[in-house]
């Protein structure tokens, strides 16, 4: 298990993505060469799955969610940057497309699918850049994820949607600042400033099903991945290192009192509109 | 955990628990019993019994024992397909005692034999197989994975493994039924075997089922 610290040690003689692949060749002694092959055949279901989803109207299990990304690309932004609004609208795509037993890549789990899509189509619509650098950009917020699912957790059962959708996000945020900077420092610092904007968001999703408010929980914090970013590669610093935000953000998912963790039954889940809805909703779906 | 767990799987949604999971759990059935069985039954328990349909458990059980894979955009359509194979499905919801919240048992029959395997969905879509026809196991389906009804009686399970050219990973053996000298070996694998015809045609050997992992 590498810390992040061990990780940007070993970049001085080799770029982050090949450092990233390397150690999981040591791990788990899979050929870098066939793991960037199934990464890649990863990254193409992510973008073939966002062209096709991009906008749509999605029929989902529960109704509760499934037009947010339809009326979104109808309206025209009045703040969001062109990067910002595709990259909403993906997100919200995905996030529906999901809610409606759509195929989608869990990157890093299924109800935070939406971030990665949005992030990388955003990339390919406005940069029009090589397969292969997007390739090393989607590698190395796998790395990202990857520390923080063996430092801490990625599950929202486990530690919140902290874990959940911040870890997505941080894995977007280390994706983007990468793809512009090819610096492992940034990428670091773009991760610890998602997590920390998201310390201790709890996983509540009403009627335990991954609807509300996951679905636009997408939506908006894809735009939290692009500002870190930007944030990052401007210079700015956080200034807790990567690795103890990551304990920090364990720490306080497992204080997390249970009713605050995937069970449907404390914040947004225990509100009256909420209990309402599930009763209403009982009836199909059981 | 490692990078393509992290950055993957493809699958349908919504849940990787309920969805994922549990398809895992009925491909694991379709594949033991070599295909689409006639008539199925799906006992669910605890979360799974409580939020099934919006969480497409019973569409992803469906989808699994008619034998989609997990990245089947056609599973959602689980219900129209069984139909159109003429399978016969059913869905109870039942407390199965002290097994894990995401749990079913599925019964199947295909060609007049029976078969009850009982699974668990633990978590990031890895399952756990519990029981095959009463017998306790904890399979991951993580390997390829052999299923023997062999006679109960010395030198069987020598008979059986000197058939086997792979390394074995893990190995199971029960007694099911004294009278009828019955024994149910399950052995998980590290590498396909290749001679499946002549582990069948051993004497000790009553039936014996060959599940592959998904790669």
């Amino acid at each position: 298990m590498y810390t992040w610290k061990d990780i940007q040690k070993m970049c001085k003689s080799l770029p982050l993505h090949e450092v990233i692949l390397n150690l999981e060749m040591f791990e788990t002694g899979v050929d870098p060469k066939k793991l960037r092959g199934k990464l890649s055949d990863m990254l193409r279901i992510i973008l073939e799955e966002a062209k096709d989803q991009y906008g749509k109207k999605h029929k989902t299990l529960t109704g509760m969610t499934g037009e947010n990304a339809y009326k979104l690309n109808k309206h025209v932004p009045k703040f969001l940057s062109e990067f910002s609004y595709i990259a909403t609208v993906t997100a919200l795509s995905i996030a529906e497309s999901n809610a409606s037993m759509g195929r989608i890549v869990a990157c890093p789990t299924a109800g935070a699918s939406g971030i990665i899509p949005g992030v990388f189509y955003a990339i390919e619509k406005v940069y029009k850049p090589d397969f292969e650098k997007l390739l090393d950009s989607f590698i190395v917020a796998g790395g990202v994820g990857k520390v923080i699912a063996n430092k801490a957790t990625i599950s929202g059962a486990a530690g919140g949607c902290q874990a959940e959708i911040g870890t997505a996000a941080a894995m977007g945020a280390a994706a983007l600042s990468y793809f512009i900077s090819n610096d492992p420092e940034k990428v670091a610092n773009a991760s610890a400033l998602v997590l920390k904007s998201v310390m201790g968001l709890v996983c509540d999703p009403v009627g335990g099903f991954v609807e509300v408010p996951c679905v636009k929980r997408n939506g908006n914090l894809v735009n939290l991945a692009i500002s870190s970013a930007e944030l990052a590669l401007s210079g700015i610093k956080s200034i807790i290192p990567f690795d103890e935000v990551v304990d920090a953000m364990k720490r306080v998912g497992s204080t997390l009192p249970q009713n605050l963790r995937e069970t449907g039954e404390g914040g947004i889940a225990n509100t009256p509109t909420a209990k309402n809805l599930i009763l209403n909703l009982r009836k199909f779906l059981i | 955990m490692n990078l393509l767990k992290v950055l993957g799987p493809v699958m349908v949604g919504p849940s990787s628990s309920h969805t994922l999971g549990a398809l895992k759990i009925a491909r694991f059935v379709y594949k033991l019993i070599g295909g689409v069985p006639d008539e199925v039954t799906f006992i669910l328990h605890g979360s799974f019994s409580k939020t099934y349909k919006g969480h497409g458990t019973d569409r992803a059980l469906l989808a699994g024992i008619i034998g989609l894979r997990q990245d089947n955009p056609e599973i959602k359509n689980a219900y129209e397909i069984a139909k159109n194979f003429g399978l016969k499905f059913h869905f109870k919801l039942e407390d199965l005692g002290d097994v894990h919240p995401n749990t079913v048992k599925i019964k199947v029959k295909r060609d007049n034999v029976f078969h009850e395997i009982e699974g668990s969905s633990i978590g990031g879509g890895d399952i756990k197989i519990t029981f095959i026809d009463s017998v306790p196991c904890e399979l991951s389906w993580d390997y390829d994975t052999l299923v023997i009804v062999n006679k109960d009686a010395p030198s069987a399970l020598k008979s059986i493994l000197a058939t086997i050219k792979v390394n074995v990973a893990n190995l199971y053996l029960r007694r099911i039924n004294l009278l009828q000298e019955k024994a149910l070996t399950i052995i998980e694998l590290d590498e396909p075997i290749e001679n499946i015809e002549e582990i069948k045609s051993l004497p000790s050997v009553f039936e014996c089922y060959f599940i592959r992992r998904d790669n």
